[in-house]
């Protein structure tokens, strides 16, 4: 007869089973929050660059624009924009990753107002591109646009594309709404050269406004600053 | 929604460790009982044993299968060998005919009615204490039926033991696939034989105590799947099945995608079929392990199988639609830099849940190998049999559903 059952090994199996998902759970939360710390570092990091650009900006302005140093973080920015982006999706939007982003937004926008300063003074070629979609909903339109906006930024390296999510519960990007009359209906939304335009552009539409908006900042740095030299990256 | 699907993947995975980690325990509680004998076995008695050899349009393989039933070693006096043509169409007959001279084999010829039938008369027609099946596509080794017939004088309880069972061929990959398959088969068929919840008594070489079919009777069709039938039959009325690791048969395995397809609808069908019909025995605890174990896990691993697959299903199809929209939007145009960064290795608990479960499956590979050929070794087809199957099996699953659901019996071949 072989009709013997050994509920005791069930149960040893059952508790061990368990422990391995404690285990497997505890590993996960390990490296995921390995992964927020190296974030925090990298916009800890960007954030003294910034700090320190604006500083060396507001002390060496007035003389020469020659030795501001590098203050295009765009690459570093871009970077924690995907890391975040990824965490979001694969962490999940916990408290952790959406203060992150709320930092990040802001890095942006500090990043846009110093180097849109600099490229004002100092020449330095570069267009800006504000860019809202939302992840509150489901915004294909914002996945197909974000598509666009990657492929020109491979396009033009000195083209500045700054992200913001609709739904950042941060008053800097609700001012930045109200600024530009966004609302949630239109999105995606874009602002170049302080227009706005809504709906999805696709990468021709968008080609021509980003090599006007180029011409018209080489216009605008000489007739204002004629002997700046600061190299971009 | 995507949260009730998360749910029921976690389900799934808890299953598929439980059902790992419950193989592994019962591995490490009876790892000293597994013997690999070397060499030539030796009993203290030799009972009188009929092995019948169904064919259906064999001819190519069946004259090897009786050349190595000829070479075991077992007394010729001891060992009868019926040779049955199930109504063949090529010339097995004439093949199986050169055997009639040896005066232990006997050569019969039979209107076609099916494997069970073949088996039924042979049967009828033997008259020794205990009784076994060759598959005319199989090969037996010198030592098999000897070491099988050791673990029924050894245990008076048992009432069939089956072989283990490996790839003979292995010309291309999908056979390369099958053999690490098969070398989980030979793991895991011990493991039940441990839990006494084994659930195939497999056509290559099983050997049954003739009283098994006195008690229960004849073979039954069983959906095509005979051996898995009387194997259900054996286990509702509680007869002990055994596994002997150290006898080894080897089998033609299927060497394209589209025979592999046929054999697994028809296996998968036999399971859904002989589960509905002996559907009175599962969580029943009388019937031990392969009703509590055996059978729920079997279930599972389907509906598993079933769900993953269209899970995988849908998320290969949102990566298509992605890919067009990308390629609708920006063309080919997409940046080729890629730079690995370890930040975008995925540390999700899945990965690692993932991970544990194919390692115990890798090791239930690895040790079966060690049980089919004496050896610790890696293969190929250990690494590719499971995206070669994980692409496959949706298929044949798919296939013995419907045939189950609309009641069409898949064909043998």
């Amino acid at each position: 007869m072989n009709n013997n059952i050994d509920w005791k090994k069930y149960l040893i199996v059952l508790l061990i089973t368990a422990g391995l998902f404690v285990t497997a759970i505890y590993l996960s939360n390990y490296f995921g929050n390995q992964k927020i710390k190296q974030l925090q570092n990298i916009q800890d990091q960007i954030s003294i660059d910034v700090l320190s650009s604006e500083t060396q900006f507001s002390l060496l302005s007035e003389l020469s624009c020659k030795d501001i140093s590098d203050s295009v973080f765009s690459d570093e920015l871009s970077e924690l924009g995907n890391k975040l982006q990824w965490s979001q999706d694969n962490l999940g939007n916990t408290t952790e990753v959406s203060y992150l982003q709320k930092y990040y937004s802001l890095l942006e926008i500090k990043d846009y107002l110093l180097t849109k300063q600099i490229s004002t003074r100092c020449g330095v070629k570069a267009a800006f591109i504000l860019y809202f979609y939302t992840t509150a909903q489901n915004c294909s339109l914002c996945q197909q646009e974000s598509l666009v906006l990657s492929t020109l930024r491979t396009e033009y390296p000195d083209l500045r594309v700054y992200s913001f999510d609709y739904s950042t519960d941060l008053s800097a990007v609700t001012s930045m709404l109200q600024i530009y009359k966004i609302k949630d209906t239109a999105l995606p939304a874009l602002v170049i050269d302080d227009n706005v335009l809504t709906g999805f552009h696709s990468v021709d539409e968008l080609d021509s406004l980003i090599q006007q908006s180029f011409k018209l900042q080489s216009t605008t740095n000489t007739t204002t600053t004629p002997t700046t030299t600061t190299k971009t990256k | 929604m995507a949260l009730i699907g998360t749910t029921i993947l976690y389900i799934f995975i808890f299953l598929s460790v439980y059902v790992q980690v419950f193989f592994f325990v019962t591995f490490l509680e009876n790892r000293k009982k597994i013997i690999i004998r070397k060499g030539e076995t030796k009993l203290a008695h030799y009972p009188k044993v009929t092995i019948t050899v169904p064919c259906w349009n064999e001819e190519k393989t069946v004259y090897k299968t009786v050349r190595s039933l000829l070479d075991l070693n077992y007394p010729k006096d001891k060992l009868t060998i019926f040779l049955i043509d199930d109504g063949s169409t090529d010339n097995t007959f004439k093949v199986i005919s050169r055997f009639s001279k040896y005066s232990n084999i006997k050569v019969f010829h039979k209107e076609n009615g099916g494997k069970f039938t073949a088996l039924n008369f042979g049967l009828e027609n033997s008259e020794t204490e205990f009784f076994g099946c060759l598959d005319a596509d199989s090969f037996a080794d010198r030592e098999s039926l000897v070491r099988i017939m050791s673990y029924f004088e050894k245990d008076k309880e048992v009432m069939a033991v089956a072989p283990s069972v490996t790839v003979y061929n292995d010309n291309n990959f999908i056979q390369n696939a099958q053999r690490a398959e098969y070398y989980m088969g030979v793991y895991f068929k011990k493991m039940l034989d441990f839990l006494g919840a084994i659930d195939v008594t497999p056509g290559p070489l099983t050997i049954f105590r003739k009283k098994v079919f006195n008690d229960l009777g004849g073979y039954r069709h069983g959906h095509n799947t005979e051996d898995m039938e009387i194997a259900y039959r054996m286990q509702r009325n509680n007869y002990k099945i055994a596994h002997c690791n150290d006898a080894y048969v080897y089998t033609n395995t299927p060497g394209s995608i589209r025979k592999l397809y046929r054999q697994r609808v028809r296996w998968i069908f036999g399971f859904f079929n002989n589960t509905i019909d002996y559907n009175d025995v599962i969580f029943k605890k009388d019937y031990g392990n392969f009703s509590v174990f055996t059978l729920p896990t079997r279930i599972a691993s389907v509906v598993a199988i079933g769900y993953l697959s269209l899970r995988i299903l849908y998320n290969f199809g949102n990566f298509i639609y992605s890919k067009y929209i990308v390629y609708k939007i920006v063309g080919f145009s997409i940046h080729p830099k890629i730079v690995f960064d370890p930040f975008f290795i995925n540390t999700q608990s899945l990965f690692f849940l993932f991970i544990i479960t194919y390692f115990l499956v890798f090791f239930s590979m690895l040790f079966g190998r060690r049980m089919a050929e004496g050896k610790w070794a890696l293969s190929a087809g250990m690494f590719y049999y499971f995206p070669v199957f994980s692409i496959v099996s949706p298929f044949w699953l798919a296939k013995a559903a419907y045939n189950t659901v609309l009641k069409r019996k898949p064909s043998w071949r």
